[in-house]
């Protein structure tokens, strides 16, 4: 138990020394650590880790070597990880049959198995060291602190990184004096809208109350988006321990995690950190001798995207339909069951003891003028580097999609990079050298968002990328406005007109004026942004939108009633591979055999064809295209 | 329609009390019945109300609105492929039409053996591994058209020896 701040500094002072023990390897023995986020897993990291030490038994080295998992080390579209200290070795694209060689060649006889290790596309060259791949050279980790490098099933690992300092150091502030520091280091909420994170705890701190509650809304619903997911999975405490440096300026006794019920294996990092806390005495009553008492909740959500918008969240928790609510009142006044409430994002409160522990001050240092601090991006779609990254605010999105990204696979053009998901909007190239903060992007009729950046290229056709969003927020429109249920539902009909040819030029004008209708009179920001996605692609991209209204042609081939597969005649050899797999049975002899052949090349019959692809991806020729 | 078994009646119910310390507790127990009995039905809704003072019409207004709650039984196997955008640019379109055109069900819906439900799911936060498609809780990386046959195969074997 620890009950006062002496041996809360006594335990932090144990379990730094022993993780920087670990890393060193002063403790003598080598460490394996895999990445345990929900990617890796799903790539069989668990079953890796267990092979490490089924190996390591069997070979009598259990005594060698540590095992254990870590939060997410980010570079997703690598893993599985495995990371051996102290010589800080990164492993890359592991698989099962891997770990006994690891295991014979690295651990026991010091011999890197180097066709594991990361290789820099660009030279070739074989890269040793995390920090030395160009994917993390530009990112700076503060609220993935402590994410691929501790246990989060471990307290103790925890507390090695110095968890609980930034609490320690708040409660021996005033309360007032906590929400000036948080005030003074700029943070603004990382879910999406950008409120100054300080202001809010203010409103919520000057209504007199019995009883006030600190909510993290962990419901990050944003297609695309896994930022919030990889910091609960990664750090379970530290978020914890924002929300309760929260309480304690706003005078909170009550916290309540409200999870998507989508992220299993974040909600159970959750629960075991609440209790590991319970047990150690930092959470219940009198916490470090304080006074200050707190305890954490849990609520999951059940598949609904409208409840990551801040009342229709608590109505959630307070067992109704997941429907807005008018403000004001605003929540900080008048909350959850009524009473004052703040409620912050995860990534919001796990930036929170960093500031608290290194100052506002040294946080402030890091960032643009109106955007203090670094943002976590979900980095996806049509990029080499898919994963999970954190860069400085004002990093430029050349950097975030070319330095950090890759680039574009396959030699293909970049056509533009989605941030904000269905509330957001997409920039194109002449925006690359644009730093990214919140009212930058605005400024280029766009949002940064809650983290969620999609990069798409040129095979990607945007009036279906603006037909995909408008759809999901049809299904996800909680139906209580009038404007969003039946506004959202009339700009996918147009949508999908003009997608499948019937579109016309009036219709731009009514995306236009519907658009302007759900804007202004939408209960909440879903409505309010649900036409951001199309007012941007028809910004950016209006001659695509044009090409299918007047010319019925999809310019990206995507819009299957505006496209055709095509067999190229001097192309095909005529091995009839692609008519052996066609479902419709439309491919046949087109009676053209095309000098210095010997078979006839084969053409498609296009009023057949259901544009299912299969012919263009059997084909070893590359005859077949899209036109 | 046949009542509930008693030992079903007092599972529900010991599912009401073990939040009796909780405030407004309803997403939770409806969270256990579905996990438990994979959906909630009239019937089941009716015990709640009883239990726990909230009438049926509220009670089936939450059931109604959140969409891992079901009215109607899900099969053994719940499909969920993944449609997020990061999913979607991948050609997520394509493995879901794949597993429709096989199992012969539309989204939303379940094999008449109650084999297979397919659901098209909204982000599940897998993003690097897109395409993602979630089986019973397990999730499936990287998947094309091409894998989602022999997949199908592998579950029906499992679901017949079970």
């Amino acid at each position: 138990m620890i009950k006062t701040i002496e041996s809360l500094n006594e335990r932090i002072g144990t379990c730094t020394r022993c993780l920087e023990d670990k890393i060193s390897g002063a403790d003598g023995k080598r460490h394996i650590v895999l990445c345990g986020g929900t990617g890796c897993l799903s790539n069989h990291s668990k079953e890796i880790m267990e092979k490490f030490r089924e190996v390591l038994e069997a070979k009598g080295a259990a005594d060698l070597a540590t095992v254990n998992q870590v939060g997410c080390f980010g570079f997703c579209s690598q893993g599985p990880f495995v990371k051996i200290y102290p010589e800080d070795t990164l492993y890359r694209l592991v698989k099962l049959e891997d770990v006994e060689e690891i295991v014979e060649s690295d651990i026991v006889n010091h011999q890197i198995v180097e066709r594991l290790l990361y290789e820099e596309p660009s030279t070739g060259e074989k890269v040793k060291k995390q920090d030395d791949i160009n994917f993390y050279k530009k990112q700076k980790r503060i609220a993935l602190h402590g994410c691929g490098v501790i246990d989060p099933e471990n307290l103790d690992e925890a507390l090695g990184m110095g968890a609980f300092k930034g609490l320690e150091r708040a409660l021996s502030m005033t309360r007032q004096e906590v929400i000036d520091e948080v005030l003074a280091s700029g943070i603004r909420g990382r879910g999406g809208a950008g409120f100054p994170t300080g202001r809010k705890w203010q409103f919520a701190y000057n209504v007199e109350s019995d009883e006030k509650y600190v909510v993290c809304n962990g419901d990050e619903g944003d297609p695309g988006a896994f930022m919030d997911r990889s910091i609960l999975e990664g750090n379970p405490l530290a978020v914890i321990e924002g929300m309760m440096i929260a309480g304690y300026a706003i005078g909170a006794r009550n916290g309540y995690f409200y999870v998507r019920a989508e992220y299993p294996i974040a909600v159970k990092r959750l629960r075991i950190a609440i209790a590991q806390a319970r047990e150690a005495g930092l959470l219940g009553e009198n916490i470090l001798g304080s006074g200050f008492s707190f305890d954490c909740h849990l609520r999951l959500g059940a598949g609904a995207f409208v409840c990551g918008e801040e009342t229709a969240l608590l109505n959630s928790i307070e067992g109704k339909r997941g429907m807005p609510r008018p403000r004001p009142p605003f929540p900080a006044v008048k909350g959850l069951w009524g009473k004052p409430t703040v409620i912050n994002n995860v990534e919001t409160l796990a930036s929170i003891p960093t500031i608290l522990r290194e100052t506002a001050a040294e946080y402030a240092k890091v960032g643009t003028e109106r955007s203090k601090g670094t943002k976590v991006f979900a980095l996806g779609g049509k990029v080499n580097n898919v994963g999970l990254v954190e860069v400085p605010m004002g990093t430029t999105l050349r950097e975030l999609i070319y330095d950090i990204g890759g680039g574009i696979p396959d030699g293909k053009r970049f056509k533009a990079i989605q941030t904000g998901g269905p509330s957001g909007g997409c920039l194109t190239e002449e925006f690359l050298d644009e730093p990214i903060d919140f009212d930058n992007l605005v400024a280029k009729g766009s949002m940064m968002g809650s983290g969620g950046a999609i990069v798409m290229d040129e095979d990607n056709c945007m009036v279906d990328v603006a037909k995909f969003y408008m759809e999901f927020i049809c299904d996800e429109s909680c139906g209580k406005c009038s404007p969003c249920r039946i506004g959202t539902h009339r700009m996918l009909e147009i949508l999908t007109r003009i997608t499948e040819g019937r579109g016309e030029m009036k219709d731009l004008e009514e995306l236009e004026e519907l658009s302007d209708t759900l804007k202004t009179n939408s209960l909440c920001a879903l409505g309010q942004t649900a036409s951001n996605p199309v007012n941007s692609t028809l910004s950016h991209f209006r001659d695509e939108y044009i090409a299918h209204i007047v010319d019925k042609k999809c310019p990206a081939h995507v819009c299957k009633n505006l496209m055709e597969y095509h067999i190229d005649p001097e192309k095909c050899v005529g091995c009839g591979m692609c008519a052996r797999g066609c479902p419709a049975k439309c491919i046949g002899k087109s009676g053209y055999t095309a000098p210095g052949h010997k078979l006839e090349s084969l053409a498609i019959d296009t009023s057949k064809c259901v544009k299912c692809g299969a012919c263009m991806s059997t084909c070893r020729f590359k005859a077949i295209s899209k036109i | 329609m046949g009542g509930l078994q008693a030992s079903a009646v007092a599972k529900i119910e010991a599912i009401c009390d073990r939040y009796k310390d909780e405030r407004t507790p309803l997403m939770m127990i409806l969270s256990d019945i579905q996990n438990e009995y994979g959906y909630i039905p009239l019937e089941v809704q009716e015990i709640v109300s009883r239990k726990t003072g909230i009438s049926v019409a509220e009670i089936y207004g939450v059931v109604t609105f959140y969409s891992f709650f079901s009215l109607k039984p899900k099969g053994k196997f719940v499909i969920g492929c993944c449609l997020g955008t990061a999913c979607y640019v991948k050609g997520a379109q394509q493995v879901i039409d794949k597993f429709s055109e096989e199992l012969g069900i539309k989204p939303g819906e379940t094999t008449d053996d109650g084999m297979f439900t397919l659901d098209a799911l909204r982000c599940i936060g897998a993003c690097g591994i897109a395409p993602a498609v979630s089986i019973n809780g397990t999730v499936y990386p990287k998947m094309t058209a091409g894998q989602v046959a022999g997949v199908i195969e592998k579950y029906r074997k499992e679901g017949a020896a079970a």
